[in-house]
This record gives structure tokens, sequence and C-alpha cells, in this order.
């Protein structure tokens, strides 16, 4: 577990997800000079989320910046600017705004390196919010990491609790390959221990989050935590479930997800986006793949339905995952 | 101010188009020969925008440029031999084989990459351009493209953003009257797209791309404000296209007549550049003669190079996809 990692005295340092966010991008900027920020409402605002708050007191117009209402530009900013010596980071509002500037993201920024022959460095990173859950309907709540992870020449992370926001931006913003670090609008207030000062979570390592013995619930960013509430009610059912939190996507870790469903010969697949051709789907081929013959029941899959991100809360409760559904479809799935 | 061009910039301009025009003839031919995979868009015909303002830059400048890109390559200071190399799709290429015409690039000589989508360099351009302002370097950015990508999103994000921010950009508008077969009076509703310039707070400013001391003046002008830190310029450069989108053909063609090729090629850069030449006593004709070859062999061995250097090895295939820490 992550929080193993910390002493005692750090550990007692709580913070809230919003926080870490703030507190990963100023050691970044702090640690890097060719590194900034740029995006919409970052600067004077401090990001409609208020994660970017202080930073422009601290460092500056020149490195905290508002752009225009313009992804494309400011997609091609980030690009051409890390292409070119700098370190940049984007700032993309909302996740649903990638349908403004995908040419950049999928035709350039992930293919430019392989397409030059490897001659080009992009060490960009783009931070991104995602999730439904305060009624900001269809164009404003959607979990579109698909869309990246089957982009080859990217990375993309997603954490889950405060301590890997700060770890994972950090470790982002010292990659030299374009990042997408994917966050959560509902996490926000989440508080959780966080270490001060700089350090890194792994990109491309999963975590287990919990230990079990006889299934095991894949998940990522804040279905993490709906997972485990879930493997909590679970007990009651005699089943003893091992969370994982993915934290990164692409590139994934494989080995712990195998290492585990081999231990527990089951698997539960759990993320917010619709389930039809999401994330999900490659997870569970790959279990197929590499641990079939250890497998004792189907492998699950808990995601949103096929219909776009409802504005009324009670449609919009319904329509979210949640522990409750997660109980009720591994319950069907093992048949207790 | 005027910039005048000297004895030695017509020259090294000279050398650049007709480097240009060589690599583009015997490209053609390589592609309807079959000798090269997938398609090639020439640039014969528009030597005088690339020569008049890549003569300005040092390999610090960054460009990016289009699908139709050798012309770029080349007038940047690419190599023949690893240009062949590239369309070629062989291990020697720029690319390793891995680009193509489409992506052909030499981060080395600050050529950020031809690019396959319409529009795709111009966001690119104002970021490196935003790079060198941050860094606070003299340096500027030069973003080629055509009048049919004047119509596309990522042009007016980028323009908008470099004006605002008053970046080292020259966005340099090669309105070759055609996006794709479409002719610019039914793709647009102007005539002049540096008109746009002045949406976005620029300069914008029209030349004869057939000209390439035109050209090279008010790239000139462009590119001092740019240094100078006075912002960005829409250079809007009238030219043609002699060949077809793809490929050589260029008569006989639906979408314009043949006396409008013919037109055009009444007023060739090149041919209008020799004539200046010969007339100040910079030049005889024997001399252009001896240009002529001299580059016409060096094309021929770049493309022996080309075809002797080996395919990329399948093994490689995954190399690149990510940067890997040494």
């Amino acid at each position: 577990m992550a929080e193993a990692q910390l002493d005692t005295a750090q550990a007692e340092r709580k913070l809230a997800y919003v926080n870490a966010i703030t507190e990963g991008v100023r050691e970044v900027l702090l640690e890097q000079p060719d590194a900034f920020v740029a995006g919409e409402d970052v600067a004077g605002a401090g990001s409609v989320f208020g994660y970017y708050q202080g930073l422009l007191e601290q460092f500056g117009p020149e490195r905290v910046i508002d752009t225009p209402i313009s992804e494309k530009g400011i997609m091609g900013l980030g690009i051409g600017a890390a292409a070119t010596g700098c370190r940049p980071i984007i700032d993309l509002m909302f996740m649903d705004f990638l349908g403004e500037c995908m040419d950049e993201v999928a035709n350039q920024m992930a293919k430019m390196r392989y397409m030059f022959g490897g001659h080009a460095k992009l060490p960009v990173t783009v931070l991104t919010m995602s999730g439904a859950g305060m009624s900001l309907a269809a164009q404003h709540s959607q979990s579109l990491e698909a869309w990246l992870t089957h982009l080859p020449g990217l990375k993309v992370v997603a954490p889950a609790t405060p301590y890997d926001a700060k770890g994972l931006i950090i470790s982002a913003c010292r990659d030299d390959n374009p990042v997408f670090v994917i966050l959560n609008k509902l996490s926000l207030a989440l508080e959780g221990p966080v270490p001060e000062g700089a350090y890194e979570v792994p990109i491309g390592k999963a975590n287990v989050i919990r230990e079990g013995t006889n299934l095991t619930i894949i998940a990522f960013s804040r279905m993490v935590h709906e997972a485990l509430q879930a493997a909590d009610q679970l007990k009651e059912h005699g089943i003893d479930a091992e969370v994982i939190d993915l934290r990164s996507l692409q590139p994934l870790d494989t080995d712990t997800i195998v290492a585990s469903v081999k231990k527990t010969h089951r698997a539960m697949i759990v993320h917010e986006a619709v389930r039809f051709g999401g994330f999900g789907g490659e997870l569970a081929a790959q279990i197929q793949e590499l641990a079939f013959d250890y497998l004792d029941a189907p492998i699950g899959r808990v995601g949103a339905p096929f219909s776009p991100v409802p504005y009324s809360p009670s449609l919009e409760q319904s329509y979210m995952p949640n522990a409750k559904r997660i109980v009720a479809e591994t319950r069907r799935l093992i048949g207790i | 101010m005027t910039i005048q061009a000297t004895d030695a910039v017509l020259l090294d301009m000279h050398e650049r188009m007709v480097r240009i025009r060589i690599f583009e003839e015997e490209a053609g031919k390589l592609m309807e020969n079959g000798k090269v995979p997938g398609a090639l868009h020439l640039y014969v015909g528009q030597e005088a925008v690339a020569s008049g303002v890549m003569v300005h830059l040092n390999d610090d400048d960054h460009i990016t440029s289009t699908h139709r890109g050798h012309g770029h390559v080349v007038a940047k200071g690419g190599a023949f031999k690893e240009m062949y190399a590239e369309l070629y799709g062989k291990a020697d290429g720029y690319c390793k084989g891995r680009g193509g015409s489409m992506h052909i690039c030499n981060m080395e000589i600050g050529m950020l990459g031809a690019n396959g989508i319409v529009g795709g360099g111009i966001p690119i351009a104002m970021g490196a351009a935003f790079a060198k302002k941050y860094r606070k370097t003299q340096e500027v950015a030069v973003s080629f493209f055509g009048d049919g990508a004047s119509n596309e999103g990522s042009f007016h994000e980028a323009a908008n953003m470099a004006a605002l921010y008053k970046l080292p950009l020259i966005l340099v508008c090669e309105n070759n009257g055609f996006g794709e077969y479409t002719r610019q009076d039914a793709h647009q509703a102007i005539v002049d797209v540096a008109d746009r310039a002045a949406g976005y707070g620029m300069p914008g400013v029209v030349v004869d791309g057939m000209d390439a001391i035109a050209v090279y003046e008010a790239a000139g002008e462009a590119v001092a404000r740019a240094r100078k830190g006075e912002g960005p310029t829409l250079l809007e450069c009238k030219t043609y296209r002699y060949y077809d989108h793809v490929g050589v053909r260029g008569m006989g063609l639906s979408y314009r007549t043949d006396e409008e090729v013919e037109h055009w090629k009444q007023r060739d850069p090149i041919t209008m550049l020799e004539s200046r030449l010969v007339e100040q006593g910079i030049l005889t004709k024997r001399k252009i003669t001896n240009i002529h070859k001299r580059i016409r062999e060096d094309a021929k061995q770049a493309i022996e190079f080309a075809e002797k250097s080996p395919l990329p090895d399948p093994s490689e295939l995954l190399d690149d996809v990510y940067y890997v820490q040494a």
C-alpha cells in the first residue's frame, strides 16, 4: 500500500485531493524552470476547480498563463513548446473538451515522436477533469479515458487518492513523454495522507489497496472508493475481495492484475465510463488471455449504461456505478 | 524599411529553389515509376515561397510544414540523401522510414515536420513560438500552410493566441488557389487570406509568391518584427502548384484548365529569378546550367543512396513509440 511507504509523522498530514493537485503542480514549477501551466482560467481564477489557487501569486503570469477558450490552440501550444525545449503543463478544463482538440492529441501529440523516427521528445503533461455526480450533464461529466488509452504514444494515469494525485502529477511532469493525468471532480474534497515535498508515484504500477482471497476488484479513479465499500459489504456474503487501484491505464500493470486473479480466481472490473467499449473490455480480454485456467467465474464488468450522462440528480445517481451495484453484480456473477 | 537582397542572398535563394525543383521532379518520377510507396504531394511551382522565407532563418528557428512539405525541408537545409531515403521508407531516412513524405522532418535544423493534417502544424508552430518567448530567445517560428488550411479552426485559434501573446511567429499562407481539388472561390468568400489578419490584430501582407525577391523582402520584415518582440505577421504568398494535388500529372484535369497552368508557368519563379541574375551580371546562363547539372547529379547520387539503404528491420517496429530513459 502506498500509505505504508510514508513515515508516521508525514502520514499524519492530511490533505484534500484538490490541494494535493496544487502541491504536485507547485513542486514541479519549483524544480523545473522550463515548466509552466497554461489553460483556461488557470491563472486569475486558479482553475474553476480551484486547484491552481496561489500559483499565479507565487510564480507570476509568465509561468501561470490564462489562455483563450481555444483547446486546439492550447494543446498545440503544449506540443510545440514541448518539442522545442519547454515542459508545459496543459490544463484541459473538462475531459469532455477533448473533442475540441482531438487532432492535436491523437494525430500530433501521440504520434510525433514515432513519425519523426524518435527525433522528437514531448515532455508535456495534460491535467484534465473527468466524472459525473455534479449535475453538469452530458457534456461536462464524461469519463473518456478509453479515447486516450487507444492511442499509442500517450501515457494515461487516473489518481484515486490525494497521495496518488500529487505523486502522479510529479511523475508525469518528470516524464519525457506526453502524459494525461485524469482527475476526478467528485473526489476534490476527499482527504487523505499527503507528504510534504516532492515524491513520485511510479507510472505503470498498480496499487493493491486491499488484500483479499477470493475476488479481485479492479478499479481506478473514484471507483476505487466504491470498490472498497463494496469489498466491505461483500464480507457479509463470504467474499474476501482484493481491490486493485490501477492508477495507471497506459502503461498497464498487467502483472499485478494477473497475479491477483491467479490468487483469487475471480475478477470484477469497475469503471465510471460507459461499459460498452470501455477500458474494462481490454482488462477482461487480458485477464482471460493470461489467466484463463485460473478463473472460477466469468469476468464481471460494472460501468455506466449506454447513454449520455443525465442532468437530473435522480437520473444521474442511477446512472453512476456505485458500491451497491458492484455488490449486486458480484453476487449475481458468483451466484450467492 | 525594405530589406534589400544582396547578391549572396539572391544566389542562396536560387540554389534553394533549384534544389527544390529538381528534388521534386525526381521524386515525381520515382512515384510514377512505382519506386516509392505512398502518396507524394509535390511543391513544384511554389519554390519561391519556401526559399524566400527560409533564407532569413537559422537552424534554431523552427518551422512547421504541410502535406506538401518536401520544399520546406530542402529550403531549411535538409539533405537529399536522407530525404529520398525517407520517401523510399528506408532505414537511413530522416524518420527511419516511419514517417514518409507527409511526416518528413529534421529536428536538428528546426524542421518540425511535414504534417498530414491540413492546418495541423499551425498550433504547433505557435507553441514553438511561445517557448521561444518563454525562454527569452531571439528565435522565431514559422508555420507554412495553404489557403485550404486557413479555413481550419486550428489556424484561427493559433492566430488569435499568437497575436494575444505577441509571439515571434510568422504565418505563411501559400495560397496556391486550391484546397486539394477545390478552387479558392469555392472554399472561401474572400480573395486575400491576409484579410483575416485584421481580425486577430496582426499585420496581413499579400505578396507575389512567384517572385522570390518579393517574398524575401516581405518575409524579412515579418521575421525582423518577430525577432524584435513585436509579434506575429500573416504573410500571404500568391502562388501555384504545377502538378496535381497528389503526384505529377497536372494537365488535362477537370478542376482547372491547361491554359491556367500555362498562364502561371509564364511566371515561373526560377526562370524569373534567373533572368534577374543574368541581367544583373551575377550569373551567366552557362553557370546556371552548371548549377542545375550539379544539383541533378546530387539528386541522382542521393537516389542511389536511398535505393541501397536497407529497409527498416521489423524488429524495430515498436521503437520510439515512447521515449525511454537511457
